[in-house]
């Protein structure tokens, strides 16, 4: 399409702005991470640091326990992912090839619980747990996190789901196949990239998953990352800057990659679902 | 089941219905977890309004009915909470919205940087909340904060603590808001956009239309439902959201950023207050619900045949 210079001109300068705003916490993050006590303290903060130290995050280790929080975080958000996905995945391909009362029902579900507010949800949730005495364990946080990460994952396998053309299935129907040999052996091959990508989106979001965790784990050794991020901030809101900079960098690194691998596919599933469903 | 007669048997007959006998036992390993552990409590929670449950209570819980609800309506600092619930929900979404839609369509554009403003889009998305909220409180830092310095630097004061001051907490974490926010909704207006039929435009270029009238004609009817859905959806959680400025500012200064779900939180988790807190959390369905009818409403009208 023509467009003018002035026009290209006034999108260039916008695009910009946009990545600027885009960009400059992050950078600033990463430069607070690794500046020295003394250029922290100093009056005249500046972007890139003069000397460049990793003393941040030496002293984050020592500070809190990050490591066990970074294991605990790959745990509960391994389990939730993988549970998550064995669980959808049966479920999605049903609910994508029949149009039943009950696959309407489930999708209506997927929408409706985007809508709660979690507090509802986690107060009987914590009576119960509690009575279960799994409260406190990484267990019990992913019971919470698969169910939380189910509606998103039906969500984007159906329509995973609906891209793999049905006269596929039939034709191994016609060959003799039952239904669940012919899920295993004709769908989910096609359907292993969409599974994949679900199971990384399942996984992201329980390692930034917040609020259940700060509900339902107590002890600093039981805790997840996110949590154990907080304590950096101290009780009066004062902070070691240093050190809680370098300790949000780190535990950003694994959701970034993660992420850059499956962003595309990502924006595919979530857009098939919300657009076709 | 009686069969129409007449109807004979045809030779596809036979493998379709090994397709067609019922979903139920594949859906059955994902329903049961969604009800024992989200609609179970969901219901359960509603219940929790109507007694006084409370944490670390010996004796038992007892149904008190709508007292509780009473008790809300009468709790000027839970409506306060519940405006500024809405202050930014709106305060969000909309500079979100407008932001996202004018990004997609530059996005859309055969522009030179393109790739890197969709590669940083990567990151707001797959923050952490709480890392994106501890990364504005290092940007908003009175002292050594970028942002103070950036002002002092361009001779306009500088000398501002943006999180606990009463005036500007409230815009100063909408901006984090908004920005962590951004790029998902950029993406699935983007997405819309490629569903644009490129033909219908170019034919109305050439009819002479305007950008302005090509974006009403053809751009916004194609991505109407996209825009409609992701509003709904931003509004809803935007309103429920917590953490972002739990990290931010623990609901302070003075109450002004304490979100209705900072409130219920305090409530439930600090004073013990279960019963209160559920009901809290059945106002907050109430309002949401309004929301998720408008959205379902505008799907059904404009989303067959999309």
């Amino acid at each position: 399409m023509r467009t003018s210079k002035g026009a290209r001109a006034g999108q260039y300068a916008a695009l910009l702005a946009y990545l600027v705003f885009l960009a400059f916490p992050f950078l600033w993050l990463v430069s607070t991470a690794f500046k020295p006590p003394r250029e922290l303290a100093g009056l005249r903060p500046t972007w890139i640091p003069e000397d460049p130290t990793l003393a941040n995050f030496r002293q984050a280790f020592d500070e809190q326990p990050l490591l066990q929080a970074a294991l605990n975080s790959l745990l509960a958000a391994l389990c939730a992912a993988l549970v998550a996905v064995v669980v959808a995945t049966p479920a999605a391909y049903a609910m994508a090839r029949h149009r039943t009362a009950l696959a309407r029902a489930a999708s209506g579900w997927v929408v409706v619980s985007q809508a709660f507010p979690f507090v509802l949800l986690i107060i009987p949730l914590f009576l119960v747990l509690k009575n279960l005495r799994l409260i406190d364990s990484v267990p019990g946080l992913v019971m919470v996190y698969v169910v939380w990460a189910l509606p998103f994952a039906l969500w984007m396998l159906t329509g995973y789901v609906r891209a793999v053309p049905a006269e596929l299935e039939e034709a191994a129907a016609v060959d003799g196949a039952g239904r669940l040999r012919i899920l295993v052996s004709v769908t989910a091959p096609l359907l292993a990239p969409g599974i994949v990508a679900t199971a990384l989106f399942a996984f992201i979001t329980a390692w930034n998953e917040f609020f259940f965790a700060l509900v339902l784990l107590k002890t600093p050794e039981k805790q997840t990352l996110p949590v154990v991020l907080t304590h950096f901030i101290g009780a009066e809101g004062v902070a070691d800057l240093g050190p809680l900079a370098a300790a949000a960098f780190l535990a950003t690194l694994p959701s970034l990659a993660v992420f850059a691998i499956i962003q595309r596919r990502i924006t595919g599933g979530m857009l098939a679902g919300a657009v076709k469903s | 089941m009686r069969r129409p007669p007449g109807r004979v048997p045809d030779p596809g007959r036979g493998p379709r219905r090994a397709l067609d006998h019922g979903p139920w036992f594949l859906v059955l390993p994902a329903l049961i977890p969604i009800l024992v552990l989200s609609v179970g409590p969901l219901l359960h929670g509603i219940l929790l309004a109507f007694t006084d449950a409370q944490s670390g209570r010996t004796g038992p819980t007892r149904w008190i009915g709508t007292l509780n609800f009473r008790d809300l309506l009468h709790d000027t600092l839970f409506w306060e909470s519940f405006r500024i619930g809405l202050v930014w929900a709106v305060g969000v979404t909309v500079p979100q919205f407008l932001l996202a839609l004018g990004l997609a369509l530059l996005l859309a554009q055969d522009l030179k940087l393109r790739w890197l403003a969709r590669a940083l889009a990567i990151v707001p998305w797959a923050m952490p909340e709480v890392v994106v909220g501890i990364m504005w409180r290092l940007v908003y830092n009175p002292d050594a904060g970028v942002l103070n310095e950036t002002l002092r630097d361009i001779g306009l004061g500088g000398d501002r603590d943006w999180l606990s001051g009463l005036a500007t907490a409230l815009p100063a974490v909408i901006v984090v808001g908004v920005w962590a926010g951004m790029p998902q909704t950029t993406v699935a207006l983007l997405a819309g956009l490629q569903n644009t039929p490129r033909e219908l435009h170019e034919a109305a270029a050439v009819d002479g239309a305007g950008a302005w009238r090509r974006f009403r004609t053809v751009t916004w009817p194609a991505i109407r439902p996209v825009a409609l859905a992701v509003t709904a959806l931003n509004l809803i959680w935007n309103f429920n959201s917590f953490a972002l400025v739990y990290v931010l500012t623990s609901g302070g200064p003075g109450g002004r950023t304490r979100l209705p779900m900072l409130f219920a939180y305090e409530e439930a988790f600090r004073y013990g207050q279960f019963g209160y807190a559920a009901a809290m959390g059945c106002v907050m369905v109430a309002a949401v619900s309004v929301l998720l009818a408008v959205f379902l409403v505008g799907r059904l009208r404009g989303g067959d045949g999309t």
